[in-house]
């Protein structure tokens, strides 16, 4: 597939759109998640008043809320290693842009067609670990250090499930590139049926269960905030961050959340796409180029149906302890993970 | 050394090996992590100071003390009346139940009782001040677990009992309403189908906390096995209250004192729970609070017919002379010793609070758990610092 847009675009100029377009990716969904989510749907939850309030329908909170951490001092403490301090922030973000480049969009917008996507997705997935580990390492705080190890010891562990989980997916679609996966969601049948494609959430329920678990850790959200836990470790790695620095780790917290939401949907719920049946597709090569347009549209709702799941079971659970997070990780949704492999792949074979 | 379990007593004895560097190679590099005195878990001046061991807690001590307030020593200075004004501020969350122990000691020296209406309804707001304070109890629990929706149900069902108190008494958190011979004022028009009312919605409070908190698998492995305290160990640090009922001692000062109080009109029962965890101590105070429903519906259909205040004079002068009276308080038993020598104001006054007593135990209870528990255990033990600090 060779990406043909309708005007040619010199090289320094996709290579400008594709900055900016990684920007709206990221930051526009989590501008989107924390409004609609945080904002929204708790206060309606919690009968919390404050976020109806400034704007019409509250919609001025999040301007009010950026200009206020903006404003703040940025405080580093006196024994921290200052360099590093300031490093780990940037480091978190740049995991969740370095992670948007292999999600597709649509059959042309995608920022890299990279044939090992699935790989890459699940590496760099893991870089913010680094970020969080030197957090609470360099704030110079004993809450701060062990919110940083709790951080280092969970994400390491919901590592492994959440790779073992798209295993199965990869074997059923017999790809590792993010876009054929879309492609044979969309283009195959399941139980005779071709009018609903095979969205890899029928077949891989269970795959799609651990790897959405493993998201929600990853996200170091409740019930697997261990790293955070405000009321215990006052924030854990977050402690000594104020101002725009804590800003970025908020913002890479929710920006993560929408595009590990954007992958789950692209390697579940049939990406892009709606089953090509549906207009008399055969291929990616068949579809139209304004699928390049509704593409999007159709991620973003599908992120935020997940978006919305995930903060759901935010608001509503309380927290694990460090040693019961762990035996969740290790002895259920591992071996819930290889079973699914082994019999997604002996399925593969004999079917 | 009191009774410790196995776990407990290797965390001792890795204690006592670090004390004593007997086995350097073994040991770990300990940490000592000072939680407090401002940290969201301690709702207040409390400072924690634990020796940690990797995550688990070797060593802990509760440093109290940061709030003092010197109420005992303030009372000395005061007239019996105005002592009210200042004792409510104690439990900041159970005001009016702080006033009344000493209203009746008062009482007790003086030798009148109050007026049967007005001990209907000194009963029946001691017992909504017992919800207001449970029910933000069971919220907060949430939030020292991680689940922070509760707390704010919590606050929206608290306003409903506190808007029926502020309808009683003028005051939502310091109503001082009690006098000595009875109450200053009658209840206003309406005021009891509003609490009927309000009670139904409570019970619903209840049963959506019992969904929310009590149901869920997290929050039972959370707290259940974890702080255990076996009921004489209780009884040797003299817990009391909910903290008590939990370890299996069947305890209720309501229910075992003959106070001028109406609690016996009413149909309710003590709950108790053997196992002596986290678990219990919560499970026995939402069972509590489903109790002051209760007790409330009940008293505020028979409320007699009288005056509320009986005939004292206009300046009061207590009789000289010594009295005790200790009722049971949201927290657990709350009493006053007042002792009188003939003049306006008290001579001495000890205040027993019950949140001081209840954390004394934490030493204890603290050694050997990892660190996300001693948040569980406090909250479980649910200690108001104006209480301890008094």
């Amino acid at each position: 597939m060779i990406a043909q847009l309708a005007v040619e675009v010199p090289y320094w100029g996709q290579s400008l759109l594709r900055v900016l377009g990684g920007i709206v990716a990221v930051l526009l969904p989590a501008g989107g998640i924390v409004y609609l989510f945080l904002f929204k749907m708790m206060s309606f939850m919690q009968s919390r008043l404050g976020p109806m309030e400034a704007g019409p329908y509250g919609s001025m909170q999040l301007i009010a809320e950026v200009g206020k951490w903006l404003q703040k001092e940025d405080i580093i403490p006196e024994n921290a290693d200052a360099k590093i301090f300031k490093i780990a922030p940037i480091i978190v973000l740049v995991s969740t842009f370095l992670l948007i480049v292999v999600v597709p969009f649509g059959p042309d917008a995608l920022f890299t067609n990279f044939s090992a996507g699935v790989f890459y997705a699940l590496a760099i997935g893991s870089v913010s670990v680094i970020g969080i580990l030197v957090a609470g390492w360099s704030s110079a705080n004993k809450y701060s250090l062990l919110g940083g190890l709790r951080a280092g010891g969970q994400l390491i562990a919901y590592e492994l499930p959440m790779v073992l989980a798209v295993v199965g997916v990869v074997i059923q679609a017999g790809s590792m590139n993010l876009q054929q996966i879309v492609v044979a969601q969309n283009t195959q049948e399941i139980f005779g049926l071709d009018w609903i494609g095979n969205p890899f959430v029928i077949t891989q329920f269970v795959g799609f269960v651990v790897f959405m678990i493993a998201v929600q850790a990853e996200l170091t959200q409740p019930p697997f905030d261990m790293p955070i836990a405000e009321s215990e470790l006052v924030s854990g790695y977050m402690t000594e961050y104020s101002g725009f620095r804590f800003l970025m780790f908020f913002i890479a917290e929710f920006a993560t959340a929408g595009v590990f939401a954007f992958i789950a949907s692209v390697l579940f719920l049939g990406g892009w796409g709606v089953p090509f049946s549906w207009f008399g597709w055969t291929g990616i090569d068949s579809v139209d180029n304004w699928m390049n347009v509704v593409g999007p549209i159709i991620m973003m709702s599908k992120m935020m149906a997940l978006v919305g799941i995930i903060m759901w079971v935010r608001f509503t659970y309380p927290r694990f302890r460090e040693d019961q997070l762990q035996r969740f990780a290790w002895k259920v949704l591992i071996p819930v993970s290889l079973a699914n492999i082994v019999v997604t792949s002996i399925l593969k074979v004999a079917v | 050394m009191t009774m410790l379990n196995e776990r407990q007593q290797l965390s001792y004895i890795a204690g006592q090996a670090a004390d004593a560097r007997l086995n350097v190679e073994l040991e770990t590099e300990g940490m000592t992590l000072n939680i407090g005195p401002q940290h969201p878990a301690t709702h207040g001046t409390l400072r924690i100071i634990a020796r940690l061991d990797g995550e688990q807690v070797v060593w802990a001590e509760p440093v109290a003390g940061y709030m003092h307030r010197g109420y005992e020593k303030l009372t000395e200075v005061r007239t019996f009346p105005q002592v009210t004004t200042l004792i409510n501020r104690i439990d900041w969350l159970g005001s009016f139940a702080n006033e009344v122990p000493f209203i009746l000691a008062a009482e007790k020296l003086m030798e009148i009782e109050a007026p049967p209406r007005a001990q209907y309804i000194r009963t029946i707001l001691f017992e909504l001040s017992r919800i207001a304070n449970v029910g933000l109890f069971l919220g907060d629990l949430g939030v020292q677990l991680g689940a922070v929706t509760p707390v704010f149900l919590a606050f929206r069902d608290r306003e409903y009992v506190l808007n029926l108190i502020e309808g009683a008494t003028g005051g939502r958190f310091h109503p001082n309403f009690d006098r000595i011979g009875g109450l200053k004022d009658d209840l206003p028009k309406g005021w009891v189908d509003e609490t009927r009312q309000v009670m139904r919605k409570l019970r619903g409070f209840c049963d959506e906390m019992e969904d929310l908190l009590f149901g869920n698998e997290i929050f039972q492995s959370r707290t259940r096995g974890i702080g255990v305290i076996p009921a004489d160990v209780a009884k040797s640090y003299g817990l009391s209250g909910a903290n008590l009922r939990a370890s299996g001692v069947d305890w209720d000062l309501r229910r075992d004192q003959d106070l001028p109080m109406v609690w016996n009109k009413a149909d309710w029962k003590v709950w108790t729970h053997p196992d002596g965890d986290s678990w219990a101590r919560c499970w026995v105070r939402l069972q509590e609070t489903r109790e002051s429903c209760k007790i409330v519906e009940q008293l505020i259909d028979d409320i007699p017919a009288g005056p509320v205040m009986a005939k004292v004079p206009r300046i009061i002068k207590v009789p000289e002379g010594e009295a005790w009276v200790s009722t049971e308080n949201p927290l657990g038993e709350m009493g006053y010793y007042v002792v009188s020598k003939g003049d306006l104001g008290p001579f001495r006054v000890k205040i027993r609070s019950a949140s001081f007593n209840n954390i004394s135990i934490t030493p204890w209870v603290l050694k050997g758990v990892y660190v996300p528990d001693i948040i569980t255990i406090l909250a479980s033990l649910y200690f108001i610092l104006g209480d301890i600090d008094r």
